[in-house]
């Protein structure tokens, strides 16, 4: 699995794709946060971070598909998968090792905002004025969103070879469970079924866990979403075995 | 015994891609794969190296159950696939790293030089893989099936699309490693199997066709044909030549040079030798065609 990884995270950092996905995320959340006439902390003069919150899982919902598209299409593609596979190591170290490798790099990308935070802590009035226990259960939040979103975007790379469509699918998979269940529930289509449906999406869980309070229930949310789209990657990569 | 196959199938949906074939391969041997595209070479060789599971029948390698012992045997052999596919954006010796990391070798550094300098890469180790001519690619694709030092190596096509320098050195290469190494390579070019192979095994449609020594291969063959490429000073009517005593066949080719084949009874050069003089012609050339593997191979996997 550390094999994999490693790969990974080098062919991340040689083809720029590290670099880019930092840059950009660092850059639209930046904009939004202190530069955007609309909204923006300067402006709105509330000491908190909500904005960046509520930007990065629109940003992340591209951003990490764009990270995880040619995880296994590209293997696929190019037939390497094949030598992959007769090493050895099995397919679930295969995909925990390409999947860390994304972790890594969308904890990467969101780890400089930390700058943001201690920016706002020394401009509260008085010094420190900002809901630290929230801000810190956000940042936990949008982590699990990331590793959700990795998940599912590696899972969209798996079952198809070309880079584009799982890009688009792995996108159309985070933007529906980020907000489609919500939405979805909104409708008031399903009656006592509303609850349970929003339940089911990611943004449910993020704003709980947003509010700084670490709730297990949300947790095990998290991780089952995860363990679920990884499990799925790999009856997908099996199915050259039925 | 290094390679044991019993009654293997392979179905892909309603098809039968690999019908219940036996063989086996003792340790040593350089065992050539032959058949058309689409004989079901490459899906053996794929449920061998583990990557497929076989419908029905059993295949081992060194005494293990592929099926049952799949890390096992992947730790064993080495595998080239149809096609090498490699990584472009790595350098040569980060690629090797790579797979001997997957291996957990210890002394990974002196097993990469070990093989960089038995491969020839020794020029090329700081050099990206996408680079690489084909041929350099061909031995880090060698390369990386040899990493773990393998008893067995199994090599899909190791000279499919390389120019005849290059061919003359990957196979150079595999008799080789063939010295303490069992290899099954498999290859739809004839040469190759007489050039590398102390055997081989010929498939069609999914089923052996033939089993055997190269050399008594050829020579089961060898006695029963009788044939030549001539040609004439002149032009001459191929129907004439059609009828000369024994002729069972004639084909033109370009500047009144003709492939004929006789009856085993008749001596053929002196059939044409008569026919010239008769024509008041001369032969500029004559030269008989050897029974190749080629023939060997195209009669047995003629469909009939």
């Amino acid at each position: 699995m550390y094999s994999i990884f490693l790969k990974e995270i080098r062919s991340f950092l040689s083809s720029l794709i590290a670099y880019v996905v930092i840059i950009v995320f660092l850059l639209l959340v930046g904009l939004f946060t202190w530069v955007f006439a609309e909204g923006n902390v300067l402006s709105l003069g509330y000491s908190n971070l909500d904005v960046l919150f509520f930007v990065a899982p629109w940003v992340f919902v591209f951003l990490i598909s764009a990270i995880t598209m040619r995880s296994f299409s590209e293997e696929i593609r190019q037939g390497t998968f094949e030598t992959l596979s007769t090493k050895p190591i099995t397919d679930f170290q295969i995909i925990l090792g390409k999947y860390f490798a994304a972790i890594c790099l969308v904890a990467f990308a969101i780890l400089p905002t930390l700058l943001y935070f201690y920016s706002i802590y020394q401009l509260g009035l008085p010094k420190g004025n900002i809901d630290v226990g929230a801000t810190w259960g956000s940042y936990i939040g949008l982590l699990m969103l990331g590793a959700c979103y990795a998940a599912i975007g590696i899972f969209a790379s798996a079952i198809t070879s070309n880079q584009i469509i799982a890009f688009i699918l792995g996108m159309f998979l985070c933007f529906f469970f980020y907000v489609g269940f919500q939405q979805l529930s909104n409708l008031s289509l399903f009656g006592g079924l509303d609850h349970l449906i929003q339940w089911l999406g990611i943004q449910y869980h993020y704003d709980s866990i947003s509010r700084g309070v670490v709730d297990t229930r949300d947790i095990i949310y998290f991780v089952s979403v995860i363990t679920g789209f990884l499990g799925l990657t790999y009856l997908v990569l099996d199915r050259r075995k039925w | 015994m290094s390679i044991l196959v019993e009654n293997l199938t392979k179905i892909y949906g309603s098809q039968k891609a690999v019908d219940s074939i036996s063989f086996s391969i003792d340790a040593g041997e350089i065992v050539g794969f032959l058949g058309p595209n689409g004989a079901g070479k490459s899906t053996t060789m794929k449920i061998l190296s583990g990557f497929i599971p076989a419908s029905s029948g059993t295949a081992e390698v060194l005494g293990l159950d592929v099926s049952k012992n799949e890390l096992e045997v992947k730790r064993k052999i080495g595998y080239l696939p149809e096609l090498n596919p490699l990584y472009n954006d790595m350098y040569v010796s980060e690629y090797l790293q790579f797979n001997a990391n997957m291996y957990r070798i210890k002394n990974a550094k002196e097993e990469i030089n070990r093989i960089i300098d038995v491969t020839g890469l020794t020029l090329e180790r700081k050099k990206k893989i996408g680079q690489l001519s084909k041929g350099y690619k061909q031995r880090v694709g060698i390369a990386q099936a040899l990493i773990n030092d393998p008893d067995v190596l199994i090599l899909d096509e190791p000279t499919s699309g390389l120019d005849p320098n290059q061919m003359t050195e990957i196979r150079q290469l595999i008799v080789s490693l063939g010295k303490d190494k069992t290899i099954l390579l498999s290859t739809h070019i004839m040469q190759e199997v007489e050039a590398m192979c102390n055997r081989v095994i010929i498939i069609n449609n999914g089923k052996i066709v033939a089993d055997d020594d190269v050399t008594s291969l050829k020579s089961i063959i060898g006695n029963e044909s009788n044939a030549m490429i001539v040609r004439f000073r002149d032009d001459i009517s191929i129907n004439d030549l059609r009828k000369q005593k024994g002729i069972e066949s004639v084909k033109e080719r370009i500047n009144n040079s003709f492939e004929i084949v006789a009856s085993e009874k008749v001596n053929l050069p002196e059939v044409l030798f008569k026919y010239a003089l008769e024509n008041n012609t001369i032969i500029l050339e004559q030269k008989e065609v050897s029974s190749s593997l080629e023939s060997v191979f195209q009669r047995l996997t003629k469909d009939v």
